[in-house]
């Protein structure tokens, strides 16, 4: 009998599409971590002394840490002394508008297919660019200062609104939260920073394109957003990585604040390197998002499309301090060959009359792993809090794994708080259901998976739906035969 | 249009068809029957070229080509199509789109143009009109949710919309009410010309009455064990399978007799 599973199997892992290199010179530290190349990294950004000392007590941290291992992922350990943590594109000369950027680095987001010129871009899209360790130009930042908003690299708010950030940086993130956090606040060498101000409804989707170009480098990047009372945000962020044996680390954190009645949108397409088909290299991918929904009334949405890095590790939460405020997470995660995932949320309801929604969707192929980790926490204050979590799992082949760890604490006896989950396999009756309609087998995976995933699909701002729908069906061809 | 010969297949050590012949020209309704469990399903899988059956002997010539040759969505491309007894559900994926990748890869197939929304839409509305189908349905998760009989009607709509040279309905009766009958029906006689045909397999006389087939045939135990006009049906409903397996052991017992 030749059933779905054998047919499944057959995986022929398409090309990395994102995979190429550019040449261009970097200015790099040496490899390893110390006080030293803090200082370096610190000096190189020309940073004020609180921002060093802030640094080099999140290194001190970070020294007496362990590495967590609860996830359900398993990889050889990092030497953290073998990663260059500093190394940015050397421009030809200083930039002063984005129409000078050296031509090589254009060419390679244009080849991503991020235009940095702002009249070739989509229209309404502003972009933050940053490769290796540095953010190399915002667009459309002009039009946005006429309405107070403030949307710019990190290292340039650092200079140029230090106050904000220190008000605000670590806020929601504590440094000593967990490992990886403290390691990005030692090392953090770019990312992007929003502020928009009281009542204003930001006019564009603002995003951020991460790529990771230089060898043995590790990416680090901290954003930031602050929401002012009544304002709204749509933040997107993209990322890709050079195919390359070796893995490379990418420890993020992003930390968000919503003031009363206040919404922060935040999407992720996360596409980094997976690693080859043997489970050769690719991107260790360990991240922390949270955002305090700090008002009344405010609302923090995360969703996530997740199809790259070899090992994910990243829970993107929101604390709902705020009373009546809302928070949301909404994810597709995709695993193929030996790709591992360990991903989910927590949602902290601490204010009364709380909210918050929950829909993870675990795609797995190959002989990846898929797990969904979450948790739903209501605290002793919190009256009438209520949760919904929708956890799917759908399966492509029998080699693969999908597992689900949903926990809940809940102090307040008026919580409604619902868990539901499925597990269920691509059936050979589906795609023999398609393939009569003339569809192929490929096609039909595609229409499969992007109906599974479309409940979060649906939250991604349309630009990138149809993108991030290409992406799917691309992570997974070749996993059904 | 379709000409199989000595088919033999089964489904791991199980043999199902055991050296079936069929003929069907294009322009003609054929009907088979027979009782559960003879094979008529496996007939029509084994058509559509689903993987889980053996084919170990014969051959199926459709339109100067060799069916068994090819892959299952080619075959959809030359112009087969099954109407599912079961159709399945795909959650998420809404029908129309499911209907308008089906379409457009089988135009491709064929070399044609693919019908953009507008062109689309409007082969929607004509077809939608025809088979009597509410948007609604259409809008909905491919086959969630739906009823017996929607699904069945959505299994039709499918044939309209994909406009087939053969159609192969699997008891496309079972579980309508009496209106969706005469619907359905209606929507396969506008459908049937000189140059397509249709082959219905069901237990019920009753839709014989709607749909009128040139030929009906009794499938019994692998094979192809009676032919004949609409009146075979109406002698079935009256008598049963039973007669037929008498005659069939009759002959046994003469090709025994006769060889001793
Ligand atoms: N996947 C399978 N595995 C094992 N046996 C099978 C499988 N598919 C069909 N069979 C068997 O083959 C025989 C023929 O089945 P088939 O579905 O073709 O019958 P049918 O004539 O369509 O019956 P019905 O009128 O009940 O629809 C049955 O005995 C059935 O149990
Ligand atoms: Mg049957």
């Amino acid at each position: 009998m030749n059933d779905s599973s054998t047919d499944i199997e057959k995986a022929v892992l398409k090309e990395y599409e994102y995979g190429f290199v550019t040449n261009i010179e970097a200015d790099e530290a040496p490899k390893g971590l110390s006080e030293d190349i803090i200082r370096f990294i610190s000096a190189k950004k020309n940073e004020p002394e609180w921002m060093l000392e802030w640094r080099l007590k999140a290194y001190n941290h970070w020294l007496k840490m362990e590495e967590p291992n609860w996830a359900n992922v398993k990889y050889p350990k990092v030497n953290y002394q073998d990663v260059i943590y500093y190394s940015a594109p050397k421009q030809k000369k200083k930039v002063g508008s984005l129409d000078e950027i050296d031509p090589e680095l254009r060419d390679t987001f244009e080849k991503l297919g991020i235009s940095l010129d702002e009249q070739k871009r989509l229209s309404g899209v502003a972009v933050d660019a940053v490769i290796d360790s540095v953010s190399i130009g915002t667009t459309f930042k002009a039009q946005l200062a006429e309405q107070g908003i403030i949307f710019c690299s990190m290292s340039e708010a650092i200079q140029e609104h230090p106050d904000l950030v220190r008000k605000y940086l670590s806020s929601v993130v504590p440094v000593t939260d967990n490992f990886f956090s403290a390691l990005n606040s030692a090392v953090f060498t770019d990312g992007s920073f929003c502020y928009i101000p009281e009542g204003v409804h930001c006019p564009m989707e603002l995003s951020t394109y991460f790529r990771i170009n230089a060898e043995n480098t590790g990416q680090f990047e901290r954003t930031l957003i602050v929401a002012e009372a009544g304002s709204y945000v749509s933040y997107l962020e993209g990322c890709t990585a050079p195919m390359r044996d070796e893995n490379q680390l990418h420890a993020a954190v992003v930390e968000i604040v919503a003031m009363e009645r206040a919404e922060v949108k935040y999407s992720t397409v996360q596409n980094w390197y997976p690693g080859d088909k043997n489970g050769n290299g690719g991107i260790y991918n360990f991240v922390t998002k949270r955002g305090i929904c700090k008002g009344d009334n405010s609302k923090i949405s995360w969703t996530q499309v997740e199809t790259g890095s070899a090992v994910t590790w990243k829970y993107p939460s929101v604390i709902l301090k705020g009373d009546n405020s809302v928070g949301e997470f909404y994810s597709v995660a995709v695993t193929n060959n030996y790709q591992q995932a360990d991903t989910g949320t927590k949602m902290m309801h601490i204010g009364k009359n709380t909210k918050s929604r929950i829909v993870s969707k675990g795609i797995s192929a190959g002989h990846s792993n898929n797990s969904y980790r979450g948790l739903v926490q209501v605290s002793k204050n919190a009256a009438n809090a209520r949760n919904f979590s929708q956890c799917d799992s759908l399966l492509l082949g029998d080699k693969c794994g999908a597992h689900t760890f949903p926990y809940i604490e809940v102090k307040n006896n008026t919580a409604v708080v619902e868990h539901e989950a499925t597990t269920s396999k691509i059936g050979e009756d589906q795609l023999f259901y398609c393939n009569q309609r003339g569809i192929d087998t490929e096609t039909a995976v595609a229409l499969i998976i992007n109906g599974f995933a479309k409940e979060v699909m649906n939250q991604l701002p349309m630009e990138f739906a149809v993108e991030a729908q290409k992406l799917l069906a691309i992570s997974l061809e070749g996993s059904v035969g | 249009m379709l000409t199989i010969s000595n088919l033999h297949a089964g489904i791991e050590d199980k043999k199902i068809l055991k050296g079936l012949n069929l003929e069907i020209k294009a322009g003609e309704v054929h009907a088979i029957m027979g009782p559960n469990g003879a094979g008529k399903s496996t007939l029509a899988s084994v058509l559509a070229g689903r993987q889980d059956y053996e084919v170990t002997e014969g051959s199926v010539e459709f339109l100067g080509k060799e069916l068994l040759d090819l892959a299952p969505e080619e075959r959809a491309g030359e112009g087969l199509f099954l109407g599912f007894q079961y159709p399945v559900e795909i959650p998420g994926l809404s029908t129309t789109n499911f209907i308008k990748t089906a379409v457009n890869e089988i135009r491709k197939y064929r070399g044609q143009d693919t019908l953009d929304a507008v062109a689309f839409l409007k082969l929607m509305k004509e077809k939608m009109a025809l088979m009597n189908i509410d948007q609604t349905l259409l809008s909905r998760s491919l086959n969630e949710g739906f009823s017996g009989g929607e699904k069945k009607r959505n299994e039709i709509f499918q044939m309209a919309m994909i406009d087939p040279k053969l159609a192969i309905l699997d008891e496309t009766d079972s579980g309508l009410d009496i209106d969706a009958i005469r619907i359905v029906s209606n929507g396969v006689n506008k459908l049937r010309s000189k140059d397509n045909a249709v082959l219905l397999i069901t237990h019920y006389q009753r839709l014989l009455d709607y749909i009128v087939p040139d030929f009906v045939h009794v499938l019994y135990n692998g094979r192809i064990v009676k032919s004949g006009t609409k009146e075979l049906a109406l002698e079935l409903e009256e008598k049963g399978y039973d007669f037929i397996k008498n005659e069939i052991n009759e002959d046994e017992e003469v090709s025994i007799a006769e060889k001793h």
